[in-house]
C-alpha cells in the first residue's frame, strides 16, 4: 500500500520544538534518525522486542519503532541525546563508561534512556533491573549495565540522605 | 611509562555515548537511492521466471533488476580455497535458475525512498516450481531434487588424525561413545547489516560504507566480481553495531548495492531489517558429532575417533568449509590424546548459509570433547576433575605439537600449563565449597548442579598484518590500521601499545581503522587476532617512530640525536620543548625533511592459544523446567593483557552469548523449509534477568613466545567451553542421572530427556 499523504506533526525534542511533515506510515525512530538528525535513533529490530530505539516520550520510556511518529504529535520526547537534564546525562554517562557497561555502542542510548527513567523515578535497584530487562544488548553480558545503574542509585541514595 | 596492563578507559566512549558517532543506517549523501531485496519464499524450487510487472513503474523506483540481469557476474568467493572442485557451490549474487532457502535474493528494487522501495517489492512475482527441500544432512538426493548434489548432499569430506587408533581400541579396557548435537544459531549483532556504496566519477569505482572485519579481502574480491582496479575499490567501516564473526563478511547484498551504484551512477543505501537479518546473514553451529574413546581403567584416553556432521546450508560462502575443519582441527583440546581421527562431512541443505560464529568449531568442538570426559567420569565413576588431571597435556610438552592442521597450519599450542591453570581455578573459585553448598542445597529438595569444562583457544595469525604511525598536521599521531572495529575497544588497546612504545600520553593517538586507501595491507579482525597481530605490527612501528622522530627533530633543530629526549607530547632538546604539532609545522616548512611515518610489517608462524577453565553454577526450576545460570566464573590465560578491563568485557560478554547458546538459542526450520525463527522474540537471546554472578580471573603466566608482546587472544574465550560448563551443571544438579547432550537445553529438551529416564525423574520434581 501506498502512503504519500503527508502530515503535519508538531512536538518538543530535547526542548525545542519541531515542525514535521510526515507520512502516517513512519516510525518515531526513523522520523527522529532521518528527519532530526538524531544519531541516537537506533533501530534493532522494528518488532518492538530489542529496545534499541527506546526514547522518552512524556517521560515515559517507549520503542520509537513501534509508535507512527504522527502519535507523538504534541509529546514531549527526549534521547540520549539530552535525557532529562545536563546533570543527569552527565552523570548516566560517566557511569556507563566507568563500569565498561559499552562495548558497540548500539544499544547504549536505549540503556541511557532507562537509567534516567529509573533515576527520575527513584526506583529500588530490583525495580531498576526489571525496568532494564526490557532492553536487549549482545556485546556486554549485561552485568556492567546493571553495576553502572546500581552505581548511580548509590550516588543518588547517598545525596539524598546528605544534609 | 608503562601502559600495557592498565585498563585506562576505553578512548572510543565518548564519541558513542554523544552519540556522535555514525553507524551506517545515520549515514546519507547527496541523490541517494535506496536499495530493496527481494527474496526467495521458497525453501527449493526450480525459478522459471520473475515478473517484473509494475514494479519497474511504481513511484520513485529507478531500476528493478533480477538475477538474469546480472548473469555477468560471478558468484562470491572464499577466501581460502581448500578444494576447487567445492567453487561450484559459491553462492551467486542473485538467484538463476534455482531458489536454494528462504531468504534468497531473486530481485532488487532502487527507489529514492526505502517504503517505496519495498512498496514496489510486493509487486515483484516470483514464478517458481516448487521442489522438495533437503533439510538433513545425510538425505539421498535424486538429479530432479539437485543436479550440483549428486545422490547425496555431502559435499566435502575432511580427515585428520595421527596415532594407531586402530591398535588403540583393540587394547582398549573401556569404549566409551557419545553423541553430541549442537543447533543452528547466529550471532545477533543488534545492529543489522547495511552498506552504502557511492560511485566514483566515470564508474571507475565507488566508496563502500559499512565495512567491517576483513575490508582489504572485501575490496579484492569485490574488485574481481566487478571487474574493477583494486585501486577504484574502497571500503570504508565507521561503528559497527557488534560482529561476533558474521558481520563483514561478504554477501550479496554488499556487491548489489556496488553493482546498483556504478550501473546508475548514484550512491545506493541498503539498510537490513532484522526478519531478513534471520534469512540472509550467516548461521552457524549446526553439528552432530559422535565420539567413541578407547579408555583405560584408570579413565586415560588411549585414542579418540571423532565423526562429525555439519548441516552447511545452501552455498558455500566466504568461509567454504572451514568451521567443520576448525571443529576437527581442535576438538582434542587440552587433552593428551596419543591417538585421534576425525572424520566431518559437510552437507548441503536448502536453508541460509553457515559461516563462523564467535568460536568457530571450538564451541562445538569443546562441547563434544568435555561431555565425552565427563561420560567417561561417570562411566569409571571417577572425579571429572580428576579425569582431566590424567588426561591433560603437561607443562614439560610445551610447545605442544598436535600433528595436525587447521586450515591448512600446523596447530601448535604454544606455551601453557594446563593442570596448575586447573587448579588455580579451582582455588580462586573454592570447587569444593561450591560442590559442598550445592549438596547442601540438593538435600534441601532444590535442584542444584556445578558444571567446570577446560578448553584451548587459538589466536589466528592467519596472513601478516601491517601497522603505520604518522605525524598529522594537527600534532596527533595516527595509528593506521586495517584491523576494524566491532565494539571490542581495539582502538584503546591498540593505542595503548603505541603510547607504551613511545612514552607519549594515549591521547596523543588518533586511531585510523578500516579505510582501505589509508592503508596497504591486513588480515582483518577475527579469531582474536586484533590486538596480537595489530598491536604486534604497531609495537615494532613505534620503535622506528621513535628513532625517525628523535632523527628528525635532531635534523631540523641542528643538534645531534643524543641530546634529545622525549617528552609528553613532544621532544626536547637541550632544554627546549618542541611540542608535536610544532614539530610537524617545521617539517612541513622544511625543503629538505620528509613527513614522519614508519610502517611494519608483523607475522608470525605459529598461533598463539589462550585457554581456561569455566565453572559454572546452575538451578533448575522443579515446574517449568527452566535452567538458572546462578554463578559463572571464569579462569583465562592471556599470556598478557593490555587491558585487563577490556580483556574481562569480552569474556563477561562472550560467557553470556555462550549462555545463550546453551540454553535458549535455537533456529528452526518447519518442515517444508520455512524459516520459524525470524524476530528476537522466536530467537531468545539472555536478557538482564538471565545473568549470573560473574567472577573472572585473568591469568598471564604463560606469555606467548609467537609475538613480541607476549599476547593471546581475548575475543572467544568467554563463549568457548560455556556450551560444555552448562551442559555438565545441569547433568550434576540430576546427580547424572540424565546426560544432556544436545544444546540447547531448553526446558522442552530437558522434559524429553528425564521422561526417558526410567526412575521418573519428572514426578519427584514435580511434586515439590
Ligand atoms: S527497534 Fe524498537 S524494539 Fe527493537
Ligand atoms: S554494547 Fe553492543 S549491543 Fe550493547
Amino acid at each position: 500500500m501506498e502512503d504519500t499523504e503527508l502530515h503535519t506533526i508538531s512536538f518538543t525534542l530535547n526542548g525545542v520544538t519541531q515542525r514535521l511533515r510526515v507520512a502516517a506510515r513512519r516510525s518515531l525512530t526513523d522520523v527522529l534518525g532521518q528527519e532530526c538528525g538524531m544519531k541516537s535513533a537506533h533501530m534493532g529490530c522494528g518488532q518492538g522486542d530489542c529496545g534499541s530505539c527506546t526514547v522518552s516520550v512524556d517521560g515515559v520510556p517507549i520503542r520509537g519503532c513501534l509508535l507512527f511518529a504522527v502519535q507523538a504529535d504534541g509529546a514531549d520526547i527526549r534521547t540520549a541525546e539530552a535525557l532529562a537534564n545536563p546533570d543527569s546525562l552527565a552523570a548516566i554517562r560517566n557511569a556507563f563508561k566507568k563500569h565498561r557497561a559499552i562495548q558497540c555502542g548500539y544499544c547504549t542510548p536505549g540503556f541511557m534512556v532507562l537509567a534516567d527513567y529509573i533515576l527520575r523515578n527513584e526506583l529500588s535497584l530490583d525495580q531498576a533491573i526489571q525496568t532494564l530487562s526490557a532492553n536487549l544488548c549482545r556485546c556486554t553480558g549485561y552485568s556492567p549495565i546493571v553495576s553502572a545503574v546500581a552505581d548511580l542509585l548509590a550516588a543518588r541514595a547517598e545525596r539524598g540522605s546528605g544534609p | 611509562m608503562n601502559m600495557i596492563g592498565q585498563s585506562i578507559d576505553r578512548v572510543e566512549d565518548d564519541d558513542l555515548l554523544q552519540a556522535s558517532t555514525r553507524f551506517v543506517g545515520s549515514l546519507a549523501f547527496e541523490n541517494m537511492l535506496h536499495m530493496h531485496v527481494v527474496r526467495s519464499p521458497y525453501a527449493h524450487a526450480r525459478l522459471k521466471n520473475v515478473t517484473v510487472g509494475k514494479a519497474a513503474s511504481a513511484p520513485g523506483v529507478v531500476a528493478v533488476w533480477t538475477g538474469n540481469d546480472i548473469r555477468e557476474l560471478p558468484p562470491i568467493g572464499f577466501r581460502r580455497i581448500p578444494d576447487r572442485d567445492l567453487l561450484q557451490h559459491r553462492q551467486p549474487v542473485m538467484a538463476l535458475d534455482e531458489l536454494r532457502y528462504v531468504g534468497e535474493p531473486a530481485a532488487i528494487v532502487l527507489a529514492t525512498d526505502p517504503c517505496l522501495a519495498e512498496d514496489a517489492g510486493r509487486l515483484i512475482a516470483i514464478n517458481a516450481e516448487i521442489r522438495p527441500p533437503v533439510l538433513d544432512c545425510g538425505t539421498e538426493t535424486d538429479a530432479r531434487t539437485e543436479a550440483r548434489m549428486r545422490g547425496s548432499n555431502e559435499v566435502a569430506r575432511i580427515e585428520k588424525g595421527y596415532g594407531d587408533v586402530e591398535a588403540a581400541f583393540a587394547a582398549a579396557e573401556h569404549k566409551i561413545s557419545i553423541s553430541c548435537r549442537l543447533a543452528r544459531q547466529t550471532a545477533v549483532p543488534m545492529e543489522t547489516r547495511g552498506a552504502i556504496a557511492v560511485p566514483h566519477p566515470a564508474a571507475a569505482g565507488f566508496d563502500l560504507y559499512g565495512a567491517a572485519k576483513v575490508p582489504h579481502a572485501n575490496r579484492q574480491e569485490l574488485a574481481r566480481i566487478l571487474s574493477l582496479d583494486i585501486g577504484g575499490v574502497v571500503l570504508r567501516e565507521g561503528h559497527a553495531g557488534g560482529g561476533f564473526g558474521v558481520r563483514g563478511e561478504l554477501y550479496p547484498e554488499d556487491v548489489l548495492v556496488a553493482f546498483a551504484a556504478l550501473r546508475l551512477g548514484r550512491p545506493v543505501k541498503w539498510i537490513e531489517d532484522r526478519s531478513e537479518h534471520f534469512l540472509a546473514i550467516n548461521h552457524s553451529r549446526d553439528q552432530t558429532i559422535h565420539l567413541n574413546a578407547a579408555v583405560s581403567k584408570t579413565g586415560i584416553i588411549a585414542a579418540l575417533r571423532a565423526r562429525i556432521t555439519t548441516d552447511q546450508g545452501a552455498y558455500l560462502r566466504t568461509h567454504e568449509i572451514k568451521v567443520s575443519d576448525l571443529s576437527c582441527a581442535f576438538l582434542p583440546g587440552p587433552y593428551r590424546i596419543p591417538a585421534y581421527q576425525a572424520t566431518a562431512t559437510v552437507h548441503l541443505t536448502n536453508k541460509t548459509p553457515c559461516g563462523t560464529y564467535r568460536a568457530p568449531g571450538r564451541f562445538e568442538a569443546t562441547f563434544a570433547m568435555e561431555r565425552m570426559i565427563d561420560a567417561i567420569a561417570r562411566t569409571l565413576e571417577l572425579d571429572p576433575v580428576e579425569v582431566r588431571r590424567r588426561n591433560l597435556i603437561s607443562a614439560a610438552d610445551m610447545p605442544f605439537d598436535r600433528q595436525i592442521e587447521a586450515t591448512g597450519k600446523r596447530v601448535v599450542y604454544d606455551s601453557g600449563d594446563y593442570l596448575q591453570t586447573l587448579d588455580t581455578a579451582i582455588r580462586a573459585f573454592d570447587l569444593p565449597e561450591l560442590r559442598r553448598s550445592a549438596e547442601e542445597r540438593r538435600q534441601r529438595g532444590e535442584c542444584i548442579g556445578i558444571g567446570l569444562a577446560m578448553f584451548v583457544e587459538k589466536t589466528d595469525t592467519a596472513l601478516h598484518e601491517t601497522a603505520r604511525l604518522e605525524l598529522a598536521a594537527d600534532g596527533k599521531i595516527e595509528i593506521v590500521t586495517g584491523t576494524s572495529s566491532l565494539g571490542q575497544g581495539m582502538e584503546t588497546a591498540l593505542a595503548q601499545i603505541a603510547a607504551d612504545g613511545l612514552g607519549f600520553p594515549i591521547d596523543v593517538f588518533r586511531i585510523v581503522r578500516g579505510q582501505t586507501d589509508r592503508i596497504s595491507q591486513s588480515g582483518g579482525t577475527f579469531a582474536s587476532r586484533t590486538t596480537v597481530m595489530a598491536g604486534s605490527a604497531i609495537h615494532e612501528a613505534s620503535r622506528i617512530f621513535r628513532r625517525k622522530l628523535i632523527e628528525t627533530s635532531a635534523a631540523l633543530l641542528g643538534a645531534t640525536t643524543e641530546v634529545i629526549t622525549l617528552r609528553r607530547d613532544g621532544c626536547c632538546i637541550n632544554g627546549r620543548n618542541v611540542a608535536l604539532s610544532e614539530l610537524r609545522a617545521m617539517i612541513d616548512a622544511s625543503a629538505h625533511s620528509t613527513q614522519l611515518i614508519a610502517e611494519a610489517d608483523f607475522s608470525s608462524g605459529a598461533m598463539a592459544c589462550p585457554y581456561g577453565v569455566h565453572i559454572a553454577q546452575v538451578k533448575v526450576d522443579p515446574d517449568d523446567l527452566s535452567v538458572t545460570v546462578e554463578k559463572y566464573h571464569i579462569a583465562y590465560e592471556i599470556g598478557r593483557a593490555v587491558n585487563p578491563d577490556l580483556v574481562k568485557a569480552q569474556l563477561l560478554g562472550g560467557a553470556m552469548q555462550g549462555i545463550g547458546g546453551a540454553l535458549m538459542e535455537e533456529i528452526s526450520f518447519s518442515s517444508d523449509g520455512q524459516p520459524l525463527t525470524t524476530s528476537f522474540a522466536d530467537y531468545v537471546t539472555p536478557r538482564i534477568v538471565d545473568v549470573p554472578a560473574f567472577e573472572i580471573l585473568l591469568l598471564e603466566d604463560w606469555p606467548s613466545p609467537t609475538n613480541p608482546l607476549g599476547l593471546k587472544g581475548a575475543g572467544e574465550g568467554g563463549i568457548n567451553a560455556a556450551g560444555a560448563a552448562v551442559a555438565a551443571a545441569v547433568e550434576d544438579a540430576f546427580a547424572a542421572k540424565i546426560a544432556p547432550r544436545r544444546l540447547p537445553i531448553t526446558p522442552k529438551a530437558l522434559f524429553d530427556l528425564l521422561s526417558k529416564t526410567d526412575d521418573g525423574l519428572i514426578s519427584p520434581l514435580r511434586r515439590r
